[in-house]
């Protein structure tokens, strides 16, 4: 089995346009790899671009060069240069992304919001939702919440149906942006247990976290980022 | 999952006199895709969404549909009568203000049937069935069938234009500013209502929009305009986060914040 996912060389810069046309680099010659059933976490001071790094292999940054390897559906594609019907099928059935801020969208029902990345690759919808009510009562989301949508939740509560979302397909491959930062210490342990879970079944997990207890008990190895970066020390 | 476009656009142009209106726009439209056309007044969406969906020649250049059967056809070597056909029945065109796309003096359940008997469709009493089911889809109470649209708000015709469109099942449906002039409370409703039809039917869509936020919610792609041209284009998600283009950072600096 190929490994899931190879960052090769990959270098990012921003123009911008409107002061002036600067060119601020991000980062150049990234280079690592995450295997099947390991944590891998970003280190390095806040600042020095490992959201960024998170969006480029996401795609939602694009990048200048490199490439970004990913095993999908039995073939190697590189992300780097897929186009965006590709990268929305490896969305949908290899790559998952829990973000730090939950998009809501208005009226829909925050159970609707966890069940949509199995509906989309065609769950049945009450099986999907069965699943979704599960996630949510193991991430202790008081019931009466379920049906409401999530928009006027408190930072956690909203945290929590974001990791519900991200978890609850079977993705190979997880992107994690501080997953626990809003939550208890309570919520904690159920997050790290359910990444115990993903890498038990073989997941490929990158993620941040500044939860230095969190950080210890999921990593695997550590990633400098600051390695990467042309500022190597954060502002 | 078939592995053909829907809808397949090639170098179309379109001249105003020495005007240009849009030039040399080619992109793919692929099956349960939701494509945003966005860029400012004057920057040639419109334009480009009334060439895609024959209500304008396009100066020069290709559109090719992929009908039921499986062909591909062009668009220009079709018949009137054949166009005509096609936007009755597998497309929609919702306009941005719902007289245009409705009749005033009819009532909506003869609004939503009018398609239907288009497409051959005789029976009083089914037509009268659907287009009671469709209002309810819409979220427009059926004890509002027998009223003209000239009775309903802004944000009700809008959804009875979009009920009217969506009856025969189209698989392709354009929109022009669809909820340009509600206010933003409507406009939630249908962005939601848009949103949840679309994933449902597993239609494909091209919408026309000023307003990047409603391209978030609902595109999967988009393509921004700027004098005619398509500027940047890529995964709507991409352009927004990661913008290439100065025109683009201009208008993703310019989103106002709540």
């Amino acid at each position: 089995m190929a490994t899931p996912l190879v960052v090769s060389e990959v270098a990012k810069s921003f123009t911008m346009h409107l002061r002036d046309g600067i060119r601020l680099p991000v980062m150049s010659n990234v280079s690592f790899s995450v295997k099947a059933g390991e944590c891998v976490v970003l280190g390095g001071p806040s600042g020095i671009g490992k959201s960024s790094l998170l969006k480029m292999v996401y795609g939602n940054y694009a990048v200048d060069s490199g490439q970004i390897l990913i095993e999908h559906g039995g073939r190697l594609l590189d992300l780097a240069v897929a186009d965006p019907r590709t990268i929305l099928s490896v969305r949908r059935a290899t790559l998952g992304y829990v973000s730090q801020f939950l998009r809501t969208v208005p009226r829909v029902a925050a159970v609707d919001v966890v069940a949509e990345p199995l509906t989309a690759r065609g769950v049945d919808a009450a099986e999907a939702r069965e699943t979704a009510e599960a996630m949510l009562a193991r991430l202790n989301l008081p019931r009466e919440l379920w049906q409401l949508p999530p928009a006027t939740f408190s930072g956690g509560e909203q945290q929590r149906v974001n990791i519900a979302r991200g978890f609850i397909t079977d993705h190979r491959i997880l992107l994690l942006d501080e997953p626990t930062a809003s939550l208890d210490a309570k919520n904690r342990a159920v997050v790290v247990g359910m990444i115990e879970e993903k890498k038990a079944a073989g997941v490929a997990l990158l993620g941040i976290f500044h939860d230095e207890d969190v950080r210890e008990k999921v990593a695997d190895r550590i990633v400098d980022v600051s390695a990467f970066s042309p500022r190597k020390s954060a502002a | 999952m078939t592995d053909t476009p829907l809808l397949k656009v090639r170098d179309i142009s379109k001249f105003y006199g020495a005007r240009i209106g849009c030039q040399n726009v080619s992109f793919d439209l692929w099956p349960g895709e939701v494509l945003a056309i966005v860029g400012e007044s004057g920057s040639g969406k419109t334009t480009l969404l009334n060439c895609l969906a024959t209500r304008l020649m396009p100066t020069s250049g290709a559109v090719e549909y992929r009908m039921r059967d499986g062909e591909m056809r062009e668009l220009s070597r079709m018949s009137e009568a054949e166009r005509r056909f096609l936007m009755r029945t597998d497309w929609g065109f919702v306009h941005q203000n719902p007289a245009d796309g409705l009749r005033m003096a009819v009532s909506a359940g003869a609004n939503v049937g009018e398609r239907l008997m288009a497409v051959g469709d005789r029976h009083y009493g089914k037509i009268r069935e659907t287009a009671g089911d469709w209002l309810r889809r819409v979220e427009i109470s059926t004890d509002r069938i027998d009223d003209q649209p000239r009775a309903f708000s802004g944000g009700m015709r809008q959804r009875l234009q979009i009920a009217r469109n969506l009856v025969t099942a189209p698989r392709l449906i354009f929109m022009d500013e669809p909820t340009g002039g509600l206010d933003v409370s409507v406009q939630a409703r249908l962005l939601d209502l848009l949103r949840g039809l679309v994933q449902d039917l597993g239609l494909s869509a091209i919408i026309v929009t000023h307003d990047l936020a409603v391209a978030r919610l609902l595109s999967h792609r988009m393509m921004v305009m700027k004098d005619g041209l398509v500027i940047e284009q890529g995964l709507t998600d991409r352009v927004l986060d990661d913008p290439r283009e100065a025109y683009t950072q201009l208008l993703v600096s310019s989103i106002l914040q709540v």
